[in-house]
C-alpha cells in the first residue's frame, strides 16, 4: 500500500473509468489500460518521501477533486490568437481541456508522407499502426502521473514523418486550459515517430484561459528513427493557479538528432520529466532549459539521459531564476552504460536568485560505468554579479536597468538557442512581463 | 572641473587614500604614476563610485558638485567616464546594446532625443575605424572572448562615443603589445579639447611618449608626493620610483 492513498473522488472515477471503457476499443488498447488504472489505484500520488519526489510535495494536486473537463468549453478566435506566436507561420492543432477542436486547427497542405492527427480519431478510425507507439516509451511504472495519463486517455496528437520528409513548417500544438468549478483535469498525449532520415519542428504548447486552475497531466513519446532530426518546444506558460505535470520520453535511433527547448515561465505547481534513451551510436541530443518562478510558484525539473550506446553524445543547458517566494529545482542525471565508450555528456546548471526568499536547489547525478568517456557538469546557484552591475552603471545606465539588462541576458543565453525567431520573440516578451523584480527590461529582437 | 581636497579612503580595514589634493582643469592631460599598491586604482574606484570604497575624508568637486552625492550612472552621465584596468566581462549583453543605452541614457539626461538605431549605428561605425575595430566586435557579448588588447580598445571605443567631459583611464596601457598602444593612444588622443579633461593613470612611462600629459604627479603610500610637468615621467624613467620615495621622505 503507497503511502499515499488515493482519495475515494479518484477511486471513484478509476472505478467508473473500467466499468466504461469501450467495447469497441482493440484488446491492446484495453489492457494497458486497464493495467495503467490499476497501476495508478495502486501506487497514488508520489509522496515526498520517494527519491524522486523529494522536493516536490503533490499535495495540492493530490487533494484537490479534479473532474473531467466538459466537452466542448467556449472559447473565442480572438483568445487563441493572443496566445499565438505572432510572425510564426506554423501548422496548427488546438485542444481545449485535452480535446482537439479541429474548428481552430490548420493542417493544411501538409507534405505527403507526414500523417498529423488527434490521437481520438485516430483511434476511432484505425487503431492498430499505434501499437507500438502508444505507451510503448512510457511506462506506467514511470510514475503515477504517466499511468494515469495512460488510464485517463482522452485525445492528443499523433505525428509521423515517414522515410526522408522534411516538414519545412513548423507544428504548433497550442494545448489550452480553461476555467472550472470544480476544477478539470486533462490527459493529453503527444506521440512523435520520425522516420528514418526525416526532419520537423514540433511545438507543444501549454497556455490557459483566464482564471484556469485545472491540472495538466501530459505524456510525450518522441522516436527519432536513424539520421531523424528533431525539434522540439516544450513551453508551459500557464496561469498562476493552474497544475501540470508533464512526461516527455525520447528514444534515438543511429545518428539521430533532437534538440528539446523545454521553457516554464507559468504554473502554481509544474513538473517536467525529461527522459531521453541513446540506444545506438551517433545519436545526440540537445536538452535546453529555462524555469522562472516567482510569487508562490513551484517548477521541477528531472531530466535523465541515458547513454545505452557508445558515440553518443548529450549537451545539456538549464537555467534558473528565482524571485518572491519562487520554488525551482532541477535534477540532471546522466547514465552512461559499460560499454557507451566515447560517450560525450556535458550537463551545466546556473541558477539566478533575485530574491532573499526565492529557492532553488539543482543537483546534477552522473552515473559513469565506461572508462573512455568525456563527461563534465556544473551547477551554480548565485545572485547578480556586483561588478557586472557597477561596470554597466559605471556607462550611465541606471540600476534599475542594468539589473533588467543581466537578467535578460542570463536568460537569453538559453532562449538564443532557438532557431525559431518568432517563437524566441514571443517568449521573451512573456518572460519579460513576467519580471517584474528585473527591473526595466527592454527587449531586443 | 575636478577638485580633489584631502581625500582619504579605505578599502575594508585598509586606509589607502590618505589626504589626495588635486585639480583638474579642461583641456589639461594629467598623469598620475605610482608604483604598485600605492592607491592609484583606489583612486580610480572612489572617483567612480564603487561599493566597498569607502572614503573616510576630504572632499571631491566635479563641476560645481558634490561628487559623493551623486549615484555611479550619475556620475557618468554628468561626464565622468572611467575606464577599467580590467573591463568586465558581460556574456549575454551585445556590446551593440550596451553602446546605444549609454549614449541614449546621457542624451536622455541632457534632455536630448534619443538617437535611433541608424543613426546610432552610423557613428558607432566612425570610432569603431578609429580603433581598427571590425563590426563584428559590436555583436559579441560585451568584452566576453576578447583579448587584453582588445578589451582595452572596447574601453576607448565606448569613450569616443560617449565623449566624456573627464576620462579616467586607469592603467589602459597594461597589457597591450606596442600596436595595440599606438591604437589606443590615438583613441585618447582623438578625445584632447579644450573642454574635456584627461586622467591617465599609470604604472609606466611608455603610454606618456604616446599621449604626452600636461602635468604629472607622483602617487606613494596614499599620497601625492611630487607634482611636475612631462620631464617627471622622464626622470622617473631614469631612476626609478625609489628615489623620488626617497627624496619626498
Amino acid at each position: 500500500m503507497s503511502a499515499n492513498t488515493l482519495s475515494q473522488h479518484y477511486a471513484d472515477q478509476l472505478q467508473q473509468l473500467q466499468d466504461g471503457l469501450p467495447g469497441a476499443i482493440p484488446e491492446w488498447l484495453a489492457g494497458r489500460r486497464h493495467g495503467a488504472a490499476a497501476r495508478f489505484s495502486e501506487a497514488g500520488f508520489p509522496d515526498p518521501r520517494q527519491e524522486e519526489w523529494k522536493y516536490t510535495n503533490v499535495r495540492p494536486i493530490a487533494s484537490k477533486p479534479f473532474v473531467a473537463a466538459a466537452t466542448h468549453a467556449p472559447v473565442a478566435e480572438e483568445t487563441l490568437r493572443a496566445m499565438s506566436f505572432e510572425g510564426l507561420d506554423a501548422y496548427r492543432m488546438v485542444f481545449v481541456d485535452g480535446r482537439l477542436r479541429a474548428e481552430f486547427s490548420d493542417l493544411e497542405d501538409l507534405p505527403g508522407g507526414v500523417t498529423v492527427q488527434g490521437l481520438a480519431d485516430a483511434l476511432a478510425s484505425d487503431p492498430d499502426p499505434l501499437e507500438p507507439l502508444l505507451g510503448t516509451l512510457a511506462h506506467d511504472r514511470f510514475s503515477s502521473f504517466a499511468a494515469a495519463n495512460m488510464a485517463f486517455l482522452t485525445d492528443g496528437a499523433v505525428i509521423r514523418l515517414g522515410k526522408g520528409v522534411r516538414l519545412e513548417r513548423p507544428l504548433h500544438l497550442l494545448m489550452v486550459g480553461s476555467a472550472g468549478d470544480p476544477a478539470t483535469w486533462s490527459h493529453p498525449r503527444v506521440l512523435i515517430q520520425a522516420g528514418e532520415g526525416s526532419e520537423a519542428t514540433v511545438i507543444e504548447h501549454y497556455a490557459d484561459l483566464e482564471g484556469a486552475n485545472g491540472f495538466t497531466n501530459t505524456v510525450t513519446e518522441l522516436r527519432a528513427e536513424t539520421g531523424a532530426q528533431l525539434r522540439h518546444y516544450l513551453l508551459q506558460d500557464h496561469a498562476d493557479s493552474a497544475y501540470h505535470v508533464g512526461s516527455v520520453f525520447i528514444q534515438q535511433r543511429r545518428d539521430s538528432r533532437v534538440t528539446s527547448h523545454n521553457v516554464n515561465l507559468g504554473g502554481r505547481l509544474v513538473r517536467h520529466d525529461l527522459n531521453v534513451d541513446l540506444t545506438e551510436p551517433g545519436a545526440e541530443i540537445d536538452l535546453n532549459g529555462l524555469f522562472l518562478v516567482g510569487g508562490r510558484q513551484h517548477v521541477d525539473t528531472h531530466t535523465r539521459v541515458h547513454h545505452a550506446s557508445p558515440h553518443t553524445t548529450s549537451r545539456e543547458q538549464y537555467r534558473g531564476i528565482g524571485q518572491g517566494h519562487g520554488r525551482g529545482v532541477f535534477k540532471g542525471r546522466v547514465l552512461v552504460e559499460r560499454g557507451a565508450q566515447k560517450t560525450d555528456a556535458q550537463q551545466h546548471s546556473a541558477n539566478l536568485l533575485l530574491s532573499p526568499n526565492a529557492e532553488i536547489d539543482t543537483k546534477p547525478e552522473l552515473e559513469i560505468y565506461a572508462d573512455d568517456v568525456k563527461c563534465a557538469h556544473g551547477a551554480t546557484v548565485g545572485q547578480l554579479d556586483e561588478t557586472s552591475m557597477y561596470y554597466l552603471r559605471s556607462r550611465g545606465i541606471d540600476a534599475e536597468a542594468a539589473r533588467g539588462m543581466l537578467v535578460f541576458a542570463f536568460a537569453d543565453e538559453v532562449l538564443e538557442r532557438m532557431d525559431l525567431a518568432a517563437v524566441r520573440t514571443n517568449i521573451e516578451r512573456r518572460l519579460a512581463a513576467r519580471l517584474p523584480e528585473a527591473g526595466a527590461i527592454d527587449v531586443i529582437g | 572641473m575636478l577638485k580633489i581636497n584631502n581625500l582619504q579612503a579605505r578599502v575594508e580595514a585598509a586606509e589607502i587614500l590618505k589626504g589626495i589634493d588635486l585639480e583638474v582643469k579642461a583641456g589639461e592631460v594629467h598623469a598620475i604614476m605610482g608604483p604598485n599598491g600605492s592607491g592609484k586604482s583606489t583612486l580610480c574606484q572612489v572617483l567612480g563610485g564603487r561599493d566597498g570604497y569607502e572614503v573616510t575624508g576630504g572632499t571631491v568637486e566635479y563641476m560645481g558638485k558634490d561628487l559623493f552625492e551623486l549615484e555611479p550612472e550619475e556620475r557618468a552621465r554628468e561626464g565622468i567616464l572611467l575606464g577599467f584596468q580590467y573591463p568586465v566581462e558581460i556574456p549575454g549583453v551585445k556590446n551593440i546594446y550596451l553602446l546605444k543605452e549609454a549614449y541614449n541614457a546621457q542624451r536622455k539626461h541632457r534632455g536630448e532625443p534619443e538617437a535611433d538605431t541608424f543613426q546610432f549605428l552610423k557613428l558607432v561605425r566612425e570610432k569603431l575605424k578609429t580603433m581598427q575595430m571590425d563590426e563584428s566586435f559590436l555583436h559579441r557579448a560585451v568584452n566576453v572572448g576578447f583579448s587584453g588588447g582588445e578589451k582595452k580598445r572596447n574601453e576607448i571605443l565606448q569613450m569616443l562615443v560617449l565623449e566624456p567631459k573627464l576620462a579616467l583611464l586607469d592603467e589602459t596601457d597594461s597589457g597591450l603589445d606596442i600596436d595595440a598602444l599606438k591604437v589606443v593612444s590615438e583613441g585618447v588622443n582623438r578625445l584632447r579639447s579644450p573642454d574635456r579633461a584627461i586622467v591617465l593613470v599609470t604604472h609606466y612611462q611608455r603610454l606618456l611618449s604616446h599621449i604626452e600629459p600636461d602635468f604629472v604627479h607622483v602617487l606613494s603610500g596614499g599620497r601625492i608626493i611630487k607634482s611636475g610637468d612631462k620631464t617627471l615621467a622622464h626622470e622617473l624613467e631614469r631612476n626609478g620610483y625609489q628615489g623620488i620615495i626617497e627624496e619626498a621622505a
